[in-house]
């Protein structure tokens, strides 16, 4: 019996769901949080704009973990596998996930990439994703935490206009800082911006160019691979 | 544009509904968006019409939105959005009350 619109109709029934929409993503994000936990190895979901120096984070963040961790890459582009190829170049083993047309990474791409790679064997897995500030941010992967690049050639008000980015970061990395004596870009209002939108805004800024802040980078992942995992 | 995925990931679980059900047609489907969700209603629902077919062909689509609320944790007091959302009396980070919603609320379907 229909309750809902009051037709009558005896043969209309109404089912109460009240499910994620994407319950399927998070189940599979659960089971592969649970590999990763049970493996060892703390994952990162890297995601920034195109250009936001997604890629070169991680190249620095290679040399600087050479010798104290092994670290692991699964980069996802609409095409080409460029960037694991540059991570390849580094000394980090790295998969490829092509999307085409698909915007972000989920965690059924994620799972399957993890079939061919040797991602046990590793500490740090570091999922570079697509670059776009909007879609990757609603699919859970099963890492262990959001990192958001944020380069300063790119707006200050970008937090406030990607919210839900933003909103989803247990870190913005403020990239390309190098830059800063070149550009009219205001830390202080990037700042001011994210704590609108990051109830816990954790900030750090780094330059993979000169090197200037990738020790903190370190000591963050670091510190939370140390920590127990949430949830 | 994400949308199209997300319907697509809905519209499996709807089916699997009806064929629970043995349900001959869906009349209608409630769905709750919320304002920071990073869905735009607009695109769900004209990705909804892509996928509007077989037992779903003459479904309607109610897209109910919520707004963001935020609120602090400890003393619950609402933390209006677009400030600093950290509740001044307490020094604790605010949590997102309403505002994240992407749900499937209601399925209404025809039965034999």
């Amino acid at each position: 019996m229909c309750e809902t619109c009051g037709c009558g109709d005896p043969n209309k029934v109404s089912v109460e769901v009240h499910d994620r929409i994407l319950s399927v993503n998070d189940q599979t994000a659960a089971h592969n949080r649970e590999h990763f936990v049970e493996g060892g190895v703390f994952a990162v979901n890297l995601m920034g704009s195109p250009g936001s120096g997604k890629t070169a984070v991680l190249e620095a963040t290679a040399r600087a973990l050479a010798g104290r961790g092994r670290i692991g890459a699964i980069a996802g582009d609409l095409e080409t596998e460029r960037d694991a190829d540059r991570l390849r170049a580094v000394g980090v083993p790295a998969a490829a996930i092509t999307t085409g047309s698909a915007c972000h990474l989920d965690a059924e791409m994620v799972h399957k990439s993890l079939h061919h790679f040797p991602w046990r064997e590793l500490d740090y897995l570091f999922v570079e994703n697509v670059g776009n500030l909007v879609c990757p941010a609603i699919y859970d992967l099963g890492q262990a935490v959001n990192v958001v690049a944020l380069s300063v050639t790119e707006g200050e008000d970008k937090p406030l206009k990607y919210p839900v980015m933003f909103r989803k970061a247990d870190l913005v990395l403020l990239t390309k800082v190098d830059l800063l004596p070149h550009l009219d870009f205001r830390v202080e209002a990037v700042l001011d911006a994210l704590a609108r939108v990051m109830p816990q805004r954790d900030v750090l800024k780094v330059s993979a160019r000169t090197g200037e802040g990738v020790a903190g980078w370190i000591a963050w992942l670091e510190g939370r691979r140390a920590a127990p995992p949430k949830g | 544009m994400h949308e199209y995925s997300l319907v697509r990931a809905m519209v499996d679980r709807v089916e699997q509904e009806a064929r629970a059900r043995n349900a001959t047609a869906i009349s209608r489907l409630v769905v709750r968006i919320g304002a920071m969700s990073g869905v735009e209603p607009e695109l769900f629902a004209s990705a909804f019409t892509l996928c509007r077919e077989g037992i779903l062909a003459e479904a309607e689509l109610d897209v109910r939105r919520s707004q963001v609320v935020w609120a602090c944790p400890r003393c619950a007091t609402a933390i209006p959005a677009g400030g600093v959302l950290r509740c001044v009396a307490c020094d604790a980070p605010a949590k997102m009350v309403t505002g994240d919603e992407i749900l499937l609320e209601q399925i209404e379907m025809e039965v034999p």
